[in-house]
């Protein structure tokens, strides 16, 4: 299959991602690996941010998990293409669950961005959104411009889910943001600060 | 050889789970696991979750202890290396995490596919940090669970207990 080029498009990662957590109130957010972590670390190192950091094909099942155990509360995954392709049997298994009070966003900038910028089945023809909405999730999105984005807050953020929006962005990643890296010290404060228990 | 009689250790094993107040059950399914699956679907507190692969059930266990909860994964024996990177993840972050493997390719398996994984188990699951109760006797399999669960989600720890396949049984879809 002939690889569709991304220069078109025009949306930068960042600043989407800075967007979308603006207006999280509450909500829990776990990251993808690699380029999802320094996006979300640099919008805040907020306490309920569970950067999955050496893990692929893992966030968004680590994210239902929660939305199970905190039915009241929205969790957010913030990951990208690579990271979900590597688990895409999880859309399936969150369209049979339905869980309402989760939100997928897939930073798709069409490459694993840290090893080289090699093409990820996205930008050669597999459509995540076609994916998720034929797995059952409530509402899917496909967003490129910022006025797509700015419509789709109320969905990512309060409407019913389970939710996925594919972000097109440049392939270029902006500077990395060092999350705290240690996995027993993120997890015990993101358990802390969602449960209002000491871990 | 004539089959052992079942005896139904899977009642004793959801007491113990209910116990553990595990309240997220995720599962590839097994013969040996029917028993488990249909009271865990039955019950009114647990959330069952069906997996399309293992690797799903260490991901969603890990967001249920983040969330607050306890949970369990049921898996078959070849299930086990579906999930050796993800075990990575709860490794780095010590979530516990409790594991009831049934197992195949050994006691008298009959299908040759079976065997590689099966012989495997044990110890690509040690060689993860996963500590392994094995129980072969089944009169012993609920108060093996008990130990296992005490040690995942009070000890902290990846705790896997191998259900040999001389209890579940020989496997014969012909009858």
């Amino acid at each position: 299959m002939a690889t569709k080029s991304n220069t078109k498009y025009t949306l930068q990662r960042r600043k989407v991602v800075h967007r979308i957590l603006e207006g999280r109130g509450d909500a829990a957010v776990v990251t993808g690996i690699g380029n999802a972590v320094h996006d979300v670390a640099s919008a805040n190192d907020d306490p309920k941010n569970m950067y999955l950091a050496g893990i692929m094909g893992g966030a968004a099942m680590v994210a239902f998990g929660v939305a199970l155990a905190q039915p009241k509360r929205r969790i957010l995954v913030i990951t990208g293409d690579g990271e979900l392709l590597a688990g895409i049997g999880s859309l399936a298994t969150i369209g049979v669950e339905q869980p309402k009070n989760l939100s997928i966003i897939v930073i798709d900038n069409q490459a694993y961005g840290a090893t080289g910028n090699q093409h990820t089945h996205t930008g050669r023809g597999v459509d995540l959104v076609g994916i998720a909405a034929a797995s059952g999730f409530k509402k899917t999105a496909l967003i490129t411009t910022n006025a797509e984005l700015q419509a789709e807050l109320p969905r990512i953020h309060n409407k019913p889910g389970p939710y996925l929006a594919v972000v097109k962005v440049m392939s270029k990643s902006s500077a990395r943001i060092d999350a705290p890296k240690d996995g027993t010290y993120v997890s015990r404060r993101f358990r802390a600060a969602v449960t209002g228990e000491s871990a | 050889m004539a089959r052992k009689k079942k005896t139904d250790w899977s009642k004793d094993v959801f007491k113990v789970l209910k116990k553990a107040d595990v309240q997220q059950i995720a599962y590839v399914p097994d013969a040996g696991h029917t028993s488990l699956i249909k009271m865990a679907i039955a019950d009114n507190v647990i959330k069952p979750v069906s997996l399309t692969s293992e690797q799903e059930g260490v991901a969603v266990l890990s967001g249920a202890w983040l969330g607050g909860e306890a949970g369990a994964l049921l898996m078959q024996s070849s299930g086990v290396g579906n999930v050796i990177n993800m075990l990575g993840m709860a490794n780095e972050c010590r979530f516990p995490l409790l594991m009831l493997v049934t197992m195949r390719g050994e006691w008298g398996e009959f299908n040759p596919w079976q065997v590689p994984m099966g012989q495997a188990t044990e110890g690509v699951l040690e060689a993860s940090g996963v500590i392994v109760h094995r129980v072969d006797e089944p009169s012993e399999i609920a108060e093996t669970v008990e130990a296992a669960a005490k040690l995942a989600f009070e000890g902290g720890r990846m705790v896997a207990v191998l259900i040999g396949q001389r209890v579940v049984g020989f496997k014969d879809w012909t009858k």
